[in-house]
């Protein structure tokens, strides 16, 4: 399962598990706010090679057949994505 | 080795992490999860990955993850690995993601006992050569000549004065059943590694290059670049250990420029041309015996 946002994002003590265990994949923020550029990919020059989405750190990019969707919520702005592209496909700005 | 992108798991495993932007380890541990699957038990000892991945309540593992003390990855994965079975589990992996120090240092007696029971398991090495997640002190796995906070840079001594340990073959000296080197910088190569491992019975030891844009000084693009040029000029190697066989799976042949990589980085940018011969001089070393004695 992929880990998501979920509707509640605080915990008053009573709440806090006991146990050293806790739901998998629970996420209570995101991670856009520590970006400073951003990649934007040029539909007309992406071939849909998925080499952006295979070494993405952060797995934020998705494949919708050819196209690579983005998650900005928690893209980081690493830049990684545009290094990649055989295309230069992707723009950091 | 053969890879299709196509055909690996479309869900992410490693999802929302708060590792650095750039981390070479998160890399590593995202793609491992996505040829394993989510029927597997994830153990992941103090360091970066588990620092980044668990902070209640923000917890990034779609998959059963725990982490372990620093000293019990292989431990805590043959308890996993028992435990599941003993219940009743089929077809599952348990896997550890552990940091160089974790492995190389502080847990390589466990290490070295799962592999002796032979316990069915996946030890992944995620190497960014230091002590990352304490601010980068200096492992068994720190390259000879890189400057850490244990190593410092100066006028007598230029960063680190010891080679770097070799896990690779130290897994492979107890007659494991699979060991391999990678580098998030060929990931076909990973992943098809941890497919390979993930269908042999017994223990499994996988030492992947994780370059760390914190620690080693370069900018955050550049992890996967990096991760490639560090095989491209020899100081790291893509092989395998198999049926008591080492096989080397990719030859450089002529080698990119190793002073190119060093200098690019900043852990190694107080380099002498005297300590970059060094540095030279050693891999030729092994890349002799590499030749003669894989193949
Ligand atoms: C027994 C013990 N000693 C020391 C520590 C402190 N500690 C936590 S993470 C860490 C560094 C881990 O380095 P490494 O295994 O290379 O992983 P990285 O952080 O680089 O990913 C240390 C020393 C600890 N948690 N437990
Ligand atoms: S910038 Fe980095 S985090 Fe964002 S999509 Fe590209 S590779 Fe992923
Ligand atoms: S790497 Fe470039 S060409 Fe390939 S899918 Fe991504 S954006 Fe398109
Ligand atoms: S310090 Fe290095 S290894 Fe740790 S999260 Fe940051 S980039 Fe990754
Ligand atoms: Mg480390």
């Amino acid at each position: 399962m992929k880990p998501y946002i979920r509707e509640k994002s605080t915990f008053t003590f009573d709440e806090i598990p006991e146990e050293t265990c806790f739901e998998a994949g629970y996420l209570v923020t995101v991670n856009s706010g520590w970006r400073s550029v951003t990649p934007y990919v040029d539909a007309d020059r992406c071939i849909g090679c998925s080499q952006c989405y295979l070494y993405c750190p952060d797995g934020v990019i998705s494949m919708d057949g050819k196209v690579p969707v983005l998650d900005y919520d928690f893209c980081k702005g690493c830049g990684i994505c545009s290094k990649i592209c055989p295309r230069q496909a992707i723009e950091m700005r | 080795m053969k890879m299709n992108i196509n055909a690996l798991d479309r869900n992410e495993y490693f999802y929302g992490h708060k590792a650095c932007a750039g981390c070479g380890g998160s890399l590593a541990v995202r793609a491992a999860l996505k040829v394993l699957g989510e029927r597997t038990a994830a153990v992941l000892p103090a360091g970066c990955m588990s620092a980044v991945g668990f902070n209640f309540p923000q917890l990034c593992f779609g998959n059963n993850a725990i982490i372990s003390m620093f000293a019990g990855t292989a431990s805590m994965l043959t308890g996993v690995e028992a435990g599941l079975r003993r219940k009743g589990h089929r077809d599952f992996h348990a896997v550890g993601f552990a940091g160089d120090g974790g492995t190389a240092d502080i847990g390589i007696q466990a290490l070295s006992g799962a592999i002796d029971r032979g316990d069915d398991i996946i030890y992944i090495c995620y190497d960014n050569e230091a002590y990352m997640n304490t601010g980068i002190q200096k492992s068994g796995l720190t390259p000879y000549g890189a400057r850490t906070t244990t190593t410092p840079a100066g006028a007598n001594i230029h960063g680190n004065i010891r080679p770097k340990k070799n896990m690779f073959e130290i897994a492979a000296a107890h007659d494991i059943p699979y060991a391999a080197t990678a580098t998030v910088g060929y990931l076909n190569d990973f992943i098809s590694k941890v497919e390979k491992a993930s269908k042999i019975k017994g223990t499994k030891y996988i030492h992947v290059i994780a370059p760390c844009p914190t620690g080693w000084g370069i900018p955050v693009s550049d992890t996967v670049e990096v991760a490639r040029e560090i095989v491209d000029c020899g100081l790291w190697y893509l092989a395998e250990y198999e049926n008591g066989e080492y096989k080397l799976d990719r030859d450089p042949g002529e080698f990119a420029s190793a002073e190119n990589y060093l200098r690019r980085q900043g852990r190694f940018r107080h380099l002498t041309d005297q300590d970059i011969h060094t540095i030279i001089t050693s891999r030729d070393r092994k890349w002799e015996k590499i030749r003669k004695e894989w193949k």
